[in-house]
């Protein structure tokens, strides 16, 4: 008898043995079942956000209850979090989509969200400066290897690069179809076993750490 | 030797202000740089043209605001180059922080070209699940988009009418700045056999590289330098181009910075040696 982990284990089983079988086989009943799966599927994706949106106010929720540590941007982010959505809501019914160009929900999307992620991106380009000053020494061959290249794919991937010589972006090109995509298509083929070898411990019930 | 041991100690604003400096300056001043087409971009833009009227392009929206620099001025420029030939654009996201973004640029090219909304383009929006979506869409598209994003049924549109699955889809490009590409290509290419081309930000245009060599895509578009190449083969230089030169300057001053460290390194090196040789 089935108890326990065994239920989510013998689902996790079935199901994932009719995807295999629908994959080869897209005919009935298994084309049939894979659509079941996928719609289930989509819907289960739909709810995992209402367990996200939970887990985020639940947590900070706590953190202005409790006094933690930076306690203030946990109102803050309450705050937004309940205005976008109440906004999003009230344009839905509005103008027919909160996407609307004249939404205030857009005006929110374009004059918050966008500057903050782009503001957060973007500081990327300073730290990669001020770690490669600090970082990026010719320590070893290797190492050595690896900054001459970084330099000429730098320069080679950007227009100044063509102003030195219109060889460099060649080089470059090679660079990134040959050497670089050599390491990458190792490293691409072991991860893709080492999935395919995760995949098969989980359907046969062997891996089950995603249960806990 | 003095100044090298300096500058192996310099504060990191010194680092932050240059950098700013070099990325501000060349907006304002605007020098220009010649954008030459690498092969990879200039495959996508080909195959595009090549495509006969009517043709049907999905576009997959799979970034945010963090990657709009890189993907909104190539999505423009391929929004540009579908309407002037007369192809019919899809939209749809996979990321739901990127609907607005790919709404925004449809709206604006389409107001450019004076497209139709639901006759010359379409915009699906989001819906959650994506895996489930690309597999399914293999079979019928309803199944997962009924309505567009306006709630609007689909069947209502002249754009939609035969169109049901990957067949009647004509090339499928991803915008993407993370992994979903990599679920259109098992899927939608492998399993439905779409054409498939690729836009990925320039950190993870190297990961694409071998699906290009394998002709698993039929071409690349890599970066906020891919997006300049193809803004100058639609003859629209825009905001990539305008980029490039803040580009080219940023990547040239982190250059000199690795050298200069480098320097401070070796001298550092060669002063201890000698100081341990005393």
């Amino acid at each position: 008898m089935l108890k326990g982990k065994g239920i989510p284990v013998f689902i996790t089983f079935i199901v994932g043995t009719i995807m295999i079988f629908s994959f080869f086989i897209p005919h009935k009943p298994f084309g049939d079942l894979e659509k079941i799966s996928l719609n289930w599927y989509s819907i289960i994706a739909g709810f995992t956000m209402l367990l996200g949106v939970d887990s985020l106010i639940g947590m900070h929720y706590r953190k202005i209850t409790r006094r933690t540590g930076n306690w203030g941007y946990s109102i803050v982010l309450i705050a937004g979090f309940t205005g976008t959505v109440v906004i999003g809501i009230i344009e839905t019914i509005r103008l027919g989509t909160a996407f609307n160009e004249a939404s205030y929900f857009t005006y929110i999307y374009n004059y918050f969200i966008v500057p903050l992620q782009s503001t957060m991106f973007s500081l990327l380009a300073f730290f990669i400066a001020s770690a490669a000053y600090r970082a990026f020494r010719a320590r070893n061959f290797d190492a050595t290897l690896l900054l001459i290249t970084a330099i000429i794919v730098m320069l080679g991937r950007v227009p100044l690069g063509e102003q030195i010589s219109p060889n460099l972006p060649k080089f470059t090109e090679w660079i990134m179809q040959v050497p670089q995509m050599a390491a990458k298509r190792g490293i691409g083929l072991g991860i893709s076993l080492g999935a395919l070898g995760v995949s098969i411990r989980i359907l046969l019930g062997i891996e089950r750490s995603y249960l806990s | 030797m003095n100044i090298f041991l300096k500058l192996s100690k310099v504060d990191r604003r010194f680092i932050y202000i240059f950098i700013a400096l070099v990325v501000i300056l060349p907006l304002i001043l605007k020098p220009k740089f010649p954008v030459v087409p690498t092969k990879p971009v200039q495959d996508v833009y080909d195959y595009v043209e090549n495509l006969p009227e009517g043709s049907k392009v999905m576009i997959s929206i799979d970034y945010d605001a963090a990657s709009m620099p890189e993907q909104q001025p190539f999505l423009e420029a391929l929004l540009r180059q579908l309407f002037r030939n007369k192809l019919k654009p899809i939209l749809v996201v996979q990321w739901q922080l990127g609907a607005p973004l790919g709404t925004t640029a449809l709206e604006k090219i389409a107001r450019e070209t004076q497209a139709i909304y639901g006759v010359d383009y379409i915009n699906l929006g989001y819906r959650p699940g994506y895996v489930a979506q690309i597999v399914g869409i293999g079979k019928e598209i309803r199944d997962y988009f009924k309505t567009d994003y306006r709630n609007i049924p689909l069947d209502s549109f002249p754009i939609m009418k035969n169109v049901h699955n990957y067949n009647d889809i004509d090339l499928l490009v991803g915008l993407e700045a993370g992994a979903t590409y990599l679920v259109w290509i098992e899927y939608a290419g492998g399993r439905f056999k779409q054409k498939i081309a690729l836009a990925l930000n320039a950190v993870s245009a190297p990961d694409a590289y071998y699906f290009y060599q394998s002709k698993q895509i039929i071409g690349l578009v890599g970066g906020m330098k891919g997006a300049a190449e193809y803004e100058a083969l639609v003859g629209k230089p825009d905001l990539a181009v305008a980029g490039m030169a803040s580009q080219s300057y940023s990547h040239l001053v982190i250059i000199i910075f690795i050298i200069l460290g480098n320097i401070a390194y070796f001298v550092e090196k060669s002063r201890k040696a000698k100081e341990g040789g005393k």
